[in-house]
């Protein structure tokens, strides 16, 4: 019979055969001197000064070096620069480079490439231009110093030249650094501690980085972005096709690869119990969740109905929905984010007070005529597609008409963007979160740009008080005084209702056990570390 | 039949330029801003205005159209917005990844599908042909991604014995290239097995019942070559088909599988474009994949000449 005479012998025999074959080699053995890690997204943007994405500041971090770099508590400390100095009237800064400084095709870094690297930031980068409005000229007396020339004293350059997220002031060779502004360069040389692979570059698949053999780290302990940058493996790989959440762990269980930089929030719990898994800490400064509201149309137009609405939005139950795991999330009464230098609860007392009797009894007294609201929910983001969700629900409670709409990430992306009225495009609201040191001060949060239409950033909230606080505090050069000047503007903030923080969390990360250095980086690193 | 050749190749120009046309247009009326999505979350509105000019998407629709059109007919896709590459490089480092996936996946279906459905065919009613359909409904209602789940934690987690993701290129040795290959095709391979074993089943019972068939049994010839040669040749035409239609699914179809195995191919760059609103990209694709489809079912059309001596074309 031709079915038994197959089954039985054949399909057996081909079994063992195959599991034979198959159990021949060990997966996942990975050499000791290449890092492979999944990063949080896909790099598809090379120039980190022409786009804000978190993915192209990433790479940034590995080819390029900056002139300063800020610590683990959030304080700015020099990296390529050697020393500065400041005149009284701190309109006159000089900063000399360190020694040893070289690019990647073998040319020293000299105050040229510095200079034409800052003019290009200077254009495309929220605290670049903000800074590049005190400039009056910068030169370079010698080859290792350069010198910012000011109209008027400013209070940020340190932290400017220092800011460690999109867009960070990398330095480039002149030669690339002179390319428009608006326009991505193409060549990727830096002088920082990785060098990039064009030829094995792929995108959507991986990015490859290998030990720059030249690069002179600082002798500092290493500490956020600043300190040494010193480089223990011999190459870095980003695995950019590994996306799925799911498979991630696996791998990383199998120890087909190194980190997972964004390990996701379902897997946290399982990722736990993997005895071969670490879960270190790397960062102290956590991301925020926000709700932001358009200022041009109706009903947020009027400020008494943006401050029932932020009276509704208690935070616990948006980090609750979105996040799930309760070491991960935390409330903050700040709009700057809490463990940093600015955060405080001043003015907060609407939102962390909240509670929904005082939300209806606002809304009831704003006027408000029943206008629904227009909110984006973004269907294919899981780190912030559940918030929306929660809004609308705290917001019919409150008394709010709310069309909530499903859409994919980069259709609200592109609708945000769009100032026409609601029956032409237009929206209300939408959610999202921001890294922790994209809105630590008053100049780099995008929400309290409130310059109107002519402000950067969606929602195009007007309020002069702000305006006027935030140049107060771009000019001031005390801490103490630019503490209460950052207080003054957030409750401000909440007065008007610029938008509404719904708390914070902590990103996890997950490694293999053979995998050490870890450090306060408050962001994606890769020096420091060893592979055993 | 160099005629009918011939005619069918022209055939697809015009297929192709109405897809080209409707695909322009389609991605130009749809939501989405590639200038948006390119200059980053913390970008402002006159950043994302001078990008969008920078990318050539202020001017009017048809003149894109003609820019687009005028560089189609000389063999050039464009470049991807997103990754700054000419859309003929991403999609020439992506083809084998996908092309390897889908040919292996084939190649599996048919040899486990067809003799599976011959055999129910034979023992129609049996035990043997009822627990075969019954797979056969599983191996269409299991979402492929559950599967993949599954086969992973089985074979990769528990066994060890295949890599958990990844994809290993030829050229980097046989093996290494197979055994990234082995799991996910054998996922994909599931609903085709379905399929072609169902449609299998179907046309050779058919056939079972035929004249020639009874003929040939009463001649005395083995059971085994009344199958292969008279019922199964005899059934081929449908079920080559139903192959067919699978090899240009699955070129352009493959999507999820090669989400979750990390496969670099054709279908995760249709999502990544889709997603990042990457219009040239996003036409060189579909324009791919429509010539693909066309190409495949002129290939099985031509078989059936082989298979079926009475077509003639």
């Amino acid at each position: 019979m031709l079915v038994p005479s197959i089954t039985k012998r054949g399909v057996l025999g081909a079994v063992m055969a195959g599991a034979a074959l198959l159990a021949l080699p060990a997966f996942g053995q990975g050499d000791t001197k290449t890092l492979r890690v999944v990063p949080h997204s896909n790099l598809a943007i090379l120039d980190p000064i022409w786009t804000t994405a978190y993915m192209s500041r990433n790479h940034g971090y590995m080819i390029y070096d900056t002139l300063f770099g800020t610590d683990e508590k959030s304080q700015i400390k020099p990296q390529m620069v050697e020393e500065w100095s400041v005149s009284p009237d701190n309109r006159l800064w000089t900063f000399k480079l360190r020694k040893g400084l070289e690019f990647h095709d073998g040319k020293p870094v000299t105050s040229e490439d510095v200079v034409a690297s800052l003019a290009r930031w200077g254009k495309r980068d929220s605290m670049g231009t903000a800074l590049m409005t005190f400039v009056e000229r910068m030169d370079t007396p010698s080859a290792d110093t350069f010198r910012i020339f000011l109209r008027e004293q400013c209070g940020f350059v340190l932290e400017a030249l220092g800011k460690p997220s999109s867009n960070v002031p990398f330095i480039m060779p002149k030669r690339i650094a002179e390319t428009d502004a608006f326009k991505q360069i193409e060549e990727h040389i830096g002088s920082g501690p990785y060098m990039f692979v064009k030829d094995e570059f792929k995108p959507g698949d991986k990015a490859v980085y290998v030990k720059n053999p030249k690069y002179v780290p600082r002798k500092e302990a290493p500490s956020g972005t600043a300190g040494g940058k010193n480089v223990y493996v011999d190459r870095v790989e980003w695995n950019l096709a590994l996306r799925d959440a799911q498979a991630q762990l696996n791998a990383l269980q199998k120890g087909e690869v190194d980190i997972i930089e964004a390990l996701g929030f379902d897997q946290y719990e399982s990722a736990k119990g993997i005895a071969s898994i670490q879960l270190p800490k790397y960062s102290n400064v956590n991301l925020q969740y926000m709700a932001r509201f358009n200022h041009l149309h109706k009903p947020f137009d009027n400020a008494k109905v943006r401050q029932a609405a932020l009276a509704a939005f208690a935070q616990e139950p948006f980090l609750r929905a979105q996040v799930g795991v309760k070491e991960l999330y935390t409330p903050c009464p700040s709009m700057f984010t809490c463990g940093t230098p600015f955060a405080s609860a001043t003015g907060s007392e609407i939102q962390s007070k909240s509670n929904m009797k005082k939300a209806q009894e606002l809304l009831k007294a704003s006027g408000y005529d029943g206008t629904p609201v227009v909110m984006m929910k973004p269907t294919d983001l899981a780190s912030i597609q559940k918030l929306p969700d929660v809004a609308a629900q705290l917001l019919r409670q409150a008394g709010f008409k709310v069309d909530l709409q499903a859409m994919d990430w980069q259709t609200l992306v592109g609708r945000r963007a769009k100032k026409d009225p609601i029956d032409k495009g237009g929206w209300n609201m939408f959610l999202t979160a921001w890294q922790g040191h994209d809105i630590w001060s008053p100049i780099s949060n995008a929400a309290l740009d409130t310059r109107g239409e002519a402000s950067g950033w969606f929602g195009w909230g007007k309020d002069d008080k702000i305006v006027e606080l935030k140049g107060e505090f771009m000019r001031e050069v005390d801490p103490a005084k630019k503490k209460k000047l950052a207080e003054a503007i957030q409750a401000r903030a909440f007065e008007v209702a610029t938008h509404a923080p719904l708390g914070e969390y902590t990103q996890p990360m997950a490694a293999t056990k053979n995998v050490s250095g870890f450090f306060i980086t408050n962001g994606n690193i890769y020096w420091n570390l060893k592979k055993n | 039949m160099y005629a009918f050749l011939a005619r069918r190749l022209l055939s697809t120009i015009p297929v192709l330029l109405i897809v080209a046309v409707l695909v322009f247009l389609m991605l130009r009326l749809s939501p989405g801003d590639p200038a948006a999505i390119l200059a980053g979350d913390a970008a402002s509105t006159q950043q994302i205005d001078q990008i969008r000019e920078n990318l050539g998407l202020n001017r009017s629709i048809p003149v894109q159209f003609g820019i687009w059109f005028g560089h189609l007919m000389s063999g050039d896709l464009g470049q991807s917005f997103y990754y700054k590459t000419d859309v003929t490089t991403l999609i020439g480092q992506r083809l084998e990844a996908t092309l390897s996936l889908a040919t292996l996946t084939i190649v599996i279906a048919v040899l486990v599908a067809v003799p599976l459905g011959v055999l129910a065919a034979w023992r129609f009613g049996s035990l043997f042909d009822r627990v075969l359909m019954g797979f056969s409904v599983l191996g269409f209602s299991i979402p492929v991604f559950v599967l993949a789940y599954i086969l992973i934690w089985i074979v990769s987690v528990k066994l060890g014995w295949l890599p958990v993701q990844g994809y290993k290129p030829l050229a980097d040795g046989f093996w290494p290239y197979l055994k990234h290959l082995i799991l996910p095709s054998i996922t994909l391979s599931v609903i085709y097995i379905a399929l072609i074993a169902r449609v299998t089943r179907a046309t050779v019972l058919d056939t079972l019942g035929e004249d020639y068939i009874r003929t040939a049994r009463a001649k005395g010839l083995p059971e085994y070559k009344v199958l292969v040669r008279h019922a199964l040749s005899n059934a081929a035409v449908p079920i080559l088909t139903i192959i067919g239609i699978g090899i240009a699914l699955l070129i352009g179809g493959v999507v999820v599988t090669e989400s979750v195995y990390a496969i670099p191919g054709l279908g995760r760059l249709t999502v990544d474009a889709v997603l990042a609103r990457d219009f040239p990209t996003i036409q060189g694709l579909i324009l791919l994949f429509s010539f693909a489809y066309v190409l495949v079912n002129l290939l099985v059309d031509l078989s059936y000449v082989i298979f079926d001596p009475r077509i003639r074309y």
